[in-house]
């Protein structure tokens, strides 16, 4: 089954796989993986299959990659994927207490996804926010200095743009 | 976002942080930009070498490896192509200064890539970033279409003949990538798995070609070396230590953040001046002082300069500069859990000491935090790190157990008094069980 990319997406694939010299081509699968992912929803056969292609490797090669790196993944995940930092700087700073309300306010776990499809949790290692801790990352982006009031008023966001 | 400097900061290389558009073009060649490469022209390969050797720069990343000393490894009459790859994988624990590199001051960045290419002969270069950092490599795709515009990048660079291209490459969430030879991996398009070396990147790298691989900070302090000389930035670090170092306060004082000091600067200074002293009046416990592969500090420990040697004397690691700030209500006993986490999550499964004691230390270490542990687990703990020690490929088995190692041998009263404690609720999440 042939897989169609948005317009954007097509170009930046082409982008990427120009990055990289003649019979090297493999090294382009992890940054199109992850930029695909972001459009598609989740690491599709078809998408392994297109991207296993363009890459000049085997599906088990792709395959390979998307069962090491914590940001593939075959699961759909919430249209807001919400991380919370927990790791020790975070810890120092209260990340856990806000791991500990996201998963009681919302009723899901690690890597779990709310009924609606709207939010998913995660529980991430390091995101480079020490400083600023506790930071919780919705997506891409980075929310500093994390409250539980904070963290309320971005679930709050989410749930009434729905 | 950025904390607001301090007057003892020497800004070398957070110089144009503050300025309007910092991360723009215009503002970099305004200030500077670009110049240093052109002065790199004029010299030869041996002349940049030596002057890095002279300006005593140490890798930023964690290793503290003599930089010119790296460069100087390539064999640049190998016929094969070679390479420049940049470190922005940032994901020790406690580092977040890459970041703010690349966030405020791109073009030094690609700046000290093309200086790299221009004196190890590579025509081509990635800056390899974190998948998280997804904000960074739309800045710095933006900066490096700017290069290319302005004619800093592609063929025939300014009319001297150098050819240089630079791209950032996307990781996709592994602390493991950060290791160098992991890295090489995953930017061929592999899981990121470490390499048995030697033969060391700077003959067997990207595509097996000779490679100069360093940490974003490392790149961003050449131009300045190069234009003010490789002996004035020495000068201001302490001897074999040059110049400045970017140190991520975090934790539990009054202003964390990332200020620029010159090496050899005192913990105690930073801690209290710069940082503005501790949180809510608290007593200092200790400090993880370089990420948390370093082995931690206890408050009495803390008064020194913070040189590459003086933490090596003091049997911890610079490493990655990442200073976590503990006060006296700080539970050793979680830290060090949530530290083993960490690793039994980030251990890439290549090596069996690591891949299985991180494993097993998270289990015995989540036992003790839970009350549940038996006396002997707190040896065994210690046997158990004591033997991951050098038997891996890569540094992370050794990044897992010297840390444990010194909370137990610095805070031993603390995993004890957890012994007696029984009435703990079970809430670590290797007790639930997870239904998908």
């Amino acid at each position: 089954m042939a897989i169609t990319y948005s317009p954007a997406l097509e170009a930046k694939l082409q982008e990427i796989w120009a990055r990289y010299p003649e019979g090297r081509k493999r090294s382009a699968i992890i940054p199109m993986l992850i930029y695909a992912q972001d459009e598609v929803g989740s690491v599709t056969p078809e998408l392994v299959e297109d991207l296993a292609r363009r890459c000049e490797i085997t599906p088990l090669q792709v395959e390979e990659v998307v069962g090491y790196y914590s940001m593939l993944h075959k699961e759909k995940w919430g249209k807001h994927h919400v991380q919370i930092c927990t790791n020790i700087a975070c810890l120092l700073m209260g990340g856990e207490e806000l791991w500990h309300h996201a998963t009681k306010r919302l009723g899901i776990g690690h890597r779990q996804v709310t009924a609606d499809g709207l939010i998913s949790l995660e529980e991430v290692e390091c995101a480079g926010a020490c400083a600023w801790a506790p930071c919780v990352v919705d997506g891409y982006e980075y929310h500093h200095h994390v409250t539980v009031e904070k963290l309320d008023q971005l679930l709050d966001s989410i749930q009434r743009v729905q | 976002m950025f904390n607001e400097p301090h007057p003892l900061e020497v800004k070398i290389i957070t110089k144009r942080f503050g300025l309007p558009n910092s991360a723009s073009i215009d503002t970099y060649l305004a200030n500077d930009g670009y110049k240093a490469f052109l002065k790199a022209v004029e010299m030869t390969p041996e002349d940049i070498i030596n002057e890095l050797k002279t300006s005593n720069l140490r890798g930023r990343g964690g290793a503290g490896f003599p930089t010119g000393m790296k460069w100087g490894f390539i064999p640049r009459d190998n016929p094969k192509p070679k390479y420049v790859v940049v470190n922005a994988d940032e994901s020790e624990p406690g580092t977040c200064k890459d970041r703010l590199l690349m966030e405020n001051d791109p073009h030094q960045l690609i700046e000290g890539c093309l200086i790299a290419g221009r004196t190890i002969g590579a025509k081509r270069g990635y800056i390899y970033i974190r998948g998280e950092y997804r904000y960074l490599i739309d800045i710095m795709d933006k900066a490096l279409a700017e290069a290319y515009a302005h004619g800093w990048l592609g063929q025939n660079i300014k009319g001297t003949g150098i050819d240089f291209d630079l791209y950032t490459h996307s990781g996709a969430g592994a602390y493991e990538c950060g290791e160098e030879s992991a890295l090489l991996e995953s930017l061929e398009g592999k899981r990121g798995v470490p390499r048995i070396r030697p033969p060391f990147p700077a003959v067997s790298g990207l595509y097996a070609s000779p490679t100069v691989l360093n940490n974003v900070e490392t790149f961003s302090s050449v131009p300045a070396i190069l234009l003010m000389g490789g002996q004035a930035y020495a000068d201001i670090g302490t001897p074999k230590n040059g110049g400045t170092r970017m140190l991520c306060v975090s934790g539990h004082v009054n202003r964390p953040g990332v200020y620029e000091v010159p090496l050899g600067f005192p913990m105690m200074t930073m801690i209290n001046e710069v940082c503005g002293g501790m949180r809510n009046g608290k007593k200092l416990k200790g400090v993880i002082p370089g990420g948390s592969s370093s082995p931690v500090l206890r408050a009495e420990e803390c008064d020194f300069p913070m040189d590459y040697d003086n933490y090596a004397a003091r049997k911890t690691m610079a490493g990655s500069a990442g200073m976590m700030v503990m006060d006296e209500d700080t539970d050793i006993v979680k830290v060090a859990l949530r530290t083993m986490r960490f690793y039994a999550h980030e251990s890439c499964g290549w090596c069996i000491p690591c891949r299985e004691g991180t494993t097993w230390l998270r289990k015995m270490l989540t036992r003790i935090d839970e009350g549940a542990g038996r006396r002997a687990d707190i040896d065994l703990i210690h046997e158990l790190s004591k033997n991951m020690l050098g038997r891996t490929f890569c540094p992370l088995g050794d990044a897992a157990a010297m840390p444990t190692i010194a909370f137990v041998e610095k805070f031993r009263d603390e995993f004890e008094a957890r012994l007696r404690e029984t009435a703990v609720p079970v809430t670590s999440p290797d007790q639930l069980i997870a239904i998908s």
